[in-house]
């Protein structure tokens, strides 16, 4: 178990990269402590793969360094790394069994035919596969075979961290619920790093206990989940995360104050700097309500989602998404719209520009 | 009630009148032939299984067997490790696959007589590229004309050149549908080469390996045209392999009962052999 450390790290899968453009991935500075659960949470294409592949070493870095506690492994083998990996499809042995495939990475350091036995069983019961672990691992399903991949990480004791491709792209969707509590519990039991990376929002927020948002290379967002929702940095995160996403509203700034349609709107605290460049209010569906005065607004769809509503308005020619609850209004009938003020928020050039009030 | 639909046969019907006229048929002259005797004139004689006995018992079909068994075995021995070796060093991407993947099939382009027409030469003693520099440059007296020895390295040779780039394309073809995740999964795992030849390349190259054997198995068994160019089955008796033979004993001798027998024996050894190994490589995957 293992800090590590990003340092200033640069790739590009062209050998003389010259625009930014080229870079997979651009400049991440990150820490990881010792023991956390990760996720790494973007698109497809985001670089959050390439990422993965550079910390469990399949990937040398064009520029920069990572650190495990501190010392450089930039350079080391994967197998030096001391690191686990599980992909995206289940990677097995075929022609062993289950009980060798488990003892297969201790085996290849060398280790004890006794030490072997007890860590191969320690583990199968953790993973719920006593039971099979004299059968060909051929055989087995994809999530027991998945499991197994699991298991190969988890088998040596001393791993510095466990990195999961988006483990569950191949699983059953009702497997995949069982599947990631399992992952959780496991956590919790080994305390091993954990680095979870999935596009999928619901399992980066249900395992991770900080969430790294990527896109086009860089990071746009350390947090827990809840302040990924709340306080989205960028319009990116606000997109991506949540369903719907947040709505992002281009407006206009005068005299440090926003204004839609000509209408002001409240924001949740002043804005830092200047409001130039592309200016936008950024405001979560949960937190638009249908009130007897505020904007004018059409509505255009209703969605009802069984828990709640959806509803979509045209607002000035731009669509606003607002979740309600009890009877939504007609489609095409005129309605206002409240924004709550401390959940409103400014972004210029995406970034976001505005500071909570205090008290 | 459950109707079946036997529309399907209307399908298979051209091609079960094909295989009856290309095969069947012939064959079932092949069985008239080998229990009667005849002396032309359409006059046949019932001879029983006499034919079937006397080649079953001949000298001359067994050491014909068992040089026949040699042959297969030492172009299987050295066409599959060579061809998986050589599958292994290809490149799995980038400008030299086509590059490669061409070089390697261009062999097997080329008609069978031709290769037999090609080696003869390439091999004649006094004018012949190799045969040349083998006895003129190193010294060697290599003449398999005159050597039994050097008839065999010959045909083996050939058959080498001619046919291992089946095993390469075969293999190649179960290599590069491994994904790249279990070469690293395997990094991280700390697998030696061999152990990732061992558990993830061959495992996953079984089956068309098996096809590979079993293919080259039937062809090497059955090989005719490019010896026969080669060597004539010479010198002496020493390169005549068991098709050879049989047209030596069908058209040279004009023993037609006992060819008969004797090439339903040779089918049914070569079915035989290609059913038990098929059975036994595939028995794992039923399970």
């Amino acid at each position: 178990m293992a800090k590590i450390t990003l340092s200033n790290l640069r790739h590009s899968y062209y050998p003389n990269p010259s625009s930014p453009s080229d870079y997979a991935l651009k400049e991440i500075d990150l820490d990881w402590s010792d023991g956390g659960a990760y996720a790494l949470l973007g698109p497809s294409g985001c670089g959050k793969s390439t990422l993965l592949n550079i910390i469990s070493g399949l990937l040398v870095p064009s520029e920069g360094r990572i650190l495990f506690d501190g010392q450089d492994v930039t350079e080391l083998a994967p197998d030096k790394r001391n690191i686990a990996q599980v992909f995206q499809f289940p990677v097995i042995y075929d022609t062993m069994s289950v009980y060798d495939n488990l003892a297969f990475p201790l085996r290849n350091r060398g280790r004890d035919e006794d030490t072997v036995r007890s860590r191969v069983m320690a583990i199968a019961e953790m993973l719920e596969v006593t039971d099979m672990l004299d059968q060909k691992a051929a055989g087995l399903s994809p999530d027991n075979k998945q499991k197994i991949s699991m298991g190969r990480g988890l088998v040596r004791e001393d791993v510095n961290v466990v990195m999961f491709d988006e483990p569950l792209t191949v699983i059953d969707p009702h497997l995949k619920w069982k599947l990631r509590s399992k992952l959780k519990e496991l956590h919790q039991r080994v305390k091993a790093t954990m680095i979870y990376v999935t596009h999928d929002q619901t399992e980066a927020l249900t395992f991770a206990d900080q969430v790294v948002v990527m896109q086009l290379g860089e990071v746009v967002q350390i947090g827990t989940p809840v302040e990924l929702f709340e306080r989205p940095a960028h319009t990116f995160v606000g997109h991506f995360i949540g369903s719907p996403g947040m709505n992002v509203l281009p407006c206009e700034v005068s005299a440090g104050q926003a204004m839609l349609g000509g209408q002001p709107v409240a924001l949740e605290g002043p804005i830092q700097g200047e409001a130039k460049g592309q200016t936008e209010i950024g405001i979560r569906p949960e937190f638009v309500s249908l009130a007897e005065t505020g904007l004018p607004a059409t509505v255009t769809k209703v969605s009802d989602l069984g828990r709640h509503m959806v509803v979509e308005a045209d607002l000035n020619g731009t669509t606003v998404s607002a979740v309600i609850n009890g009877t939504p209004p007609e489609k095409g009938a005129q309605v206002h719209l409240q924004f709550r003020p401390d959940q409103t928020r400014l972004y210029v050039d995406g970034w976001i520009a505005t500071n909570p009030q205090e008290g | 009630m459950k109707t079946e639909n036997n529309k399907g046969w209307f399908f298979v019907a051209p091609v079960l009148v094909l295989v009856a006229f290309n095969a069947l048929i012939p064959m079932m002259t092949v069985v008239n032939y080998s229990v009667q005797e005849t002396f032309g004139d359409n006059v046949f004689f019932w001879q029983g299984l006499d034919w079937f006995q006397q080649i079953l018992r001949s000298d001359r079909f067994h050491s014909a067997l068992g040089r026949q068994f040699l042959f297969t075995f030492l172009i299987l021995i050295i066409e599959i490790p060579l061809g998986i070796a050589i599958a292994l060093s290809m490149p799995r991407k980038g400008f030299w696959v086509p590059v490669c993947l061409v070089l390697m099939a261009l062999p097997m382009l080329i008609p069978w007589n031709v290769v037999g027409a090609m080696w003869n030469i390439f091999t004649l003693p006094d004018i012949g590229l190799l045969g040349y520099f083998l006895n003129h440059v190193l010294g060697i007296n290599y003449d398999m004309t005159q050597d039994p020895l050097a008839a065999w390295v010959t045909i083996i040779t050939m058959d080498v050149w001619h046919w291992t780039s089946l095993v390469v394309l075969l293999s190649y073809a179960g290599l590069v549908s491994i994904p790249d995740a279990y070469y690293q999964a395997a990094k991280i795992d700390g697998a030696s080469n061999w152990s990732v030849f061992r558990y993830i390349q061959l495992p996953k190259m079984k089956t068309v390996l098996t096809i590979a054997i079993l293919l080259r198995f039937m062809d090497s068994f059955n090989i005719y045209t490019e010896p026969f160019v080669l060597t004539g089955g010479g010198p002496g008796n020493s390169t005549t392999l068991l098709s050879i033979d049989l047209v030596k004993i069908a058209l040279g001798q004009f023993d037609l009962g006992p060819a008969a027998a004797m090439s339903l024996i040779y089918f049914a050894i070569t079915l035989l052999v290609s059913w038990l190994f098929y059975t036994l490589m595939t028995k794992d995957d039923l399970n």
